[in-house]
């Protein structure tokens, strides 16, 4: 049975200033095609969250809605509870504290590991402070620390450009705790890893979570099941089901759509 | 877990004792600051070694462009802005310093008028246009020399990078400022000489331009001002702010989502790089004698382009480099072939691009770092062989 998202995500929050991320009748239209179609769902503080769909189910979009990067036709998007994001723009929102690793994996090549991290250190991002920036003992421990999580201390001066793919991805992971978000969206993470890196990074963004709130959207199955987390599954545009993936691999709706009957 | 030693990488003036391309360039600068003045003045002008005076002027120019490469270098090699424009902030720093030297002429003009310039009298101006007010006096004058093309820089570049507008569209508005610019100094009523520009200038500061001593203190000050020049923008690359120059060149909205306003640093650097071509175009001015609106031409700017790629993008020395040589390439040519220079120019450039991707030092570094890594050119004759011997083996 399909149940209506907005009466799911409002009658399951009598306080969505609870939540950290909150989607409410989120439509966004490129040349007629409705990428997102009355999308509502909400993520809890602290919470740990798989997206997962078929192509084209808006997953990314809903991400680039939330970050700034495309502005939604309609809806609302309250950032903790309090702040509507659909007024504001990619640097305005990072500043807020959403942090965003893309789906391919976008660190900047041609510096080392070192400066990525840096780059991405919280603090001033000032034109005349960033001039004058001076690294004091407490941020070099923290990148220090951030290097040990990501398995990179030894490759803390090799330029990102020569790193693996997944040590790329890592160091994207990084990066975002480097900017100590609130919110980390996390975009196919596991891609082009190999099963032991996979499972590294499950573990990781579990660590994560509590702290953060965290989305992950994702294909790989066998990940999103490492993640123990709640799924949302998006479908042409809007929520298709919600829950455990024991719960949701079982709704008939969603078995319909993977399989395409 | 290994302790990073990055943190001790900042200090003072430490950015420059990590540079041996900075540590050559400024001695050089140092050794032509001491040298070119003596051989000028104090070799008898019958020596072999003596420099004669044009030649002095000469070198000022060519460090000048330096200057202009270099300022070109900062936004394109570090930032990824392809200014096709730059001549134009050039241009104005050069009438800056042009409008100081037609006041300086005073009574000393062909139509004897104290307070108008020659062409004003000419064309039956009674009095001076507002916009004139003030270069009189030198100070105001330098001031105008990076007021005037850092506020062009600021107005245009506050709009451009505002509205996001980046890559090869950037490059060709800059193409239409220039050009526009080239258009409205060319008209007569804008007040700045029209065709002819602005020249037969006598004095500095009651200093007659054209004696010895002038030519050489004005070679000295090109060359403190590219040394000034290159240590300013060494200083902005080494800075966090210059490593965020380099992640907005590389991955523009990556470097926003990490919360940084890309286009206020983006109008940071261009604002500067503005200012420090209009000091290389007051400092040209001088040197040559005149300033007129062919230097708005779109043809010029493209050339500070070809400079820095041929000397070597990205490294602000490789722009100082190619500055001066292909500049000295230019005088030789158009002196000894006059027809080829601007096919030795195309060619030059297209060579660069296919065979130097990375200019002059790049291909320097590569050559170096390749034999300190052992791979020699014995080594190099040894894999062909070696290959030459398995093809007849299979044969």
């Amino acid at each position: 049975m399909r149940v209506t998202p907005e009466v799911t995500s409002i009658s399951q929050t009598p306080k969505y200033h609870d939540t950290i991320l909150y989607l409410d009748a989120v439509s966004v239209s490129f040349d007629g095609f409705k990428a997102l179609n009355n999308l509502s769902f909400f993520v809890n503080k602290g919470e740990l969250r798989a997206i997962i769909g078929p192509n084209g189910a808006g997953k990314t979009t809903m991400m680039d809605v939330v970050t700034g990067k495309t502005r939604p036709d309609q809806g609302q998007i309250l950032f903790d509870g309090i702040t509507d994001l659909t007024r504001f723009d990619e640097t305005r929102i990072a500043n807020m504290g959403i942090g965003r690793k893309f789906q391919k994996p976008t660190v900047f090549e041609n510096q080392t590991v070192f400066d990525n991290l840096e780059l991405a250190l919280s603090g001033s991002r000032d034109v005349i402070k960033s001039l004058l920036f001076k690294l004091r003992g407490e941020q070099q421990d923290r990148i220090d620390e951030v290097l040990g999580i990501i398995a990179l201390s030894d490759e803390y001066q090799t330029a990102a450009g020569n790193l693996s793919h997944g040590q790329k991805q890592w160091l994207e992971i990084g990066m975002l705790l480097m900017q100590e978000p609130e919110l980390l969206l996390v975009d196919e993470p596991a891609a082009g890893m190999t099963d032991a890196e996979t499972e590294q990074t499950a573990i990781l963004l579990k660590k994560i979570a509590g702290d953060h709130s965290v989305v992950v959207v994702e294909h790989d199955m066998e990940f999103v099941k490492s993640l123990e987390s709640r799924v949302t599954v998006l479908h042409e545009g809007s929520v298709l089901a919600e829950g455990s993936l024991d719960k949701v691999q079982n709704d008939e709706q969603v078995i319909d759509v993977y399989l395409g009957r | 877990m290994s302790q990073s030693p990055a943190f001790q990488r900042r200090s003072g003036f430490s950015f420059l004792l990590t540079d041996t391309g900075g540590k050559w360039l400024l001695g050089i600068i140092l050794v032509a600051i001491i040298f070119v003045p003596v051989l000028n003045l104090y070799v008898p002008k019958d020596s072999f070694f003596h420099v004669p005076t044009f030649m002095v002027s000469l070198l000022g120019k060519y460090l000048t462009f330096a200057l202009l490469a270099l300022s070109v270098d900062l936004i394109w090699g570090y930032c990824g802005i392809l200014s096709l424009g730059h001549g134009a902030f050039f241009a104005l720093g050069g009438y800056a310093m042009g409008m100081y030297m037609m006041r300086q002429i005073g009574a000393r003009g062909v139509y004897g008028n104290a307070e108008l310039p020659d062409f004003m009298v000419f064309l039956n101006w009674k009095e001076l246009p507002w916009y004139w007010y003030g270069f009189d006096s030198f100070s105001f004058a330098m001031l105008m020399v990076v007021l005037v093309p850092g506020i062009l820089a600021f107005v245009f570049g506050w709009f451009a990078f505002r509205s996001r507008v980046s890559g090869v569209y950037l490059s060709i508005i800059t193409q239409a400022l220039t050009y526009a610019m080239m258009l409205a100094f060319f008209r007569n009523d804008m007040g700045f000489g029209g065709n002819n520009g602005l020249t037969d200038f006598k004095d500095i500061l009651g200093f007659n331009i054209h004696t010895d001593g002038m030519r050489v203190t004005l070679f000295m000050l090109s060359a403190l001002a590219v040394a000034f020049g290159y240590v300013l923008c060494r200083y902005i690359v080494s800075s966090k702010l210059g490593r965020v120059l380099v992640a907005i060149r590389d991955a523009e909205s990556r470097t926003r989502f990490l919360g940084y306003r890309v286009e206020y640093y983006q109008l940071f650097v261009f604002t500067v790089s503005a200012m420090l071509a209009g000091i290389a175009g007051a400092l040209y001015v001088p040197q040559v004698g005149i300033i007129n609106p062919s230097e708005f031409l779109p043809a010029n700017s493209i050339e500070i382009v070809i400079w820095v790629a041929i000397g070597g993008r990205g490294s602000l020395y490789g722009a100082v480099l190619g500055g001066v040589l292909v500049n000295y390439a230019k005088s030789y040519l158009t002196g000894a072939f006059p027809e080829i220079w601007l096919y030795a120019l195309g060619g030059l450039f297209i060579f660069s691009t296919i065979f130097l991707p990375k200019g002059i030092i790049g291909s320097v570094a590569s050559f170096s770092v390749k034999r300190a890594g052992g791979v020699s050119l014995t080594g190099f004759f040894h894999r062909i062989s070696n290959h030459m011997r398995q093809n007849l083996k299979g044969a």
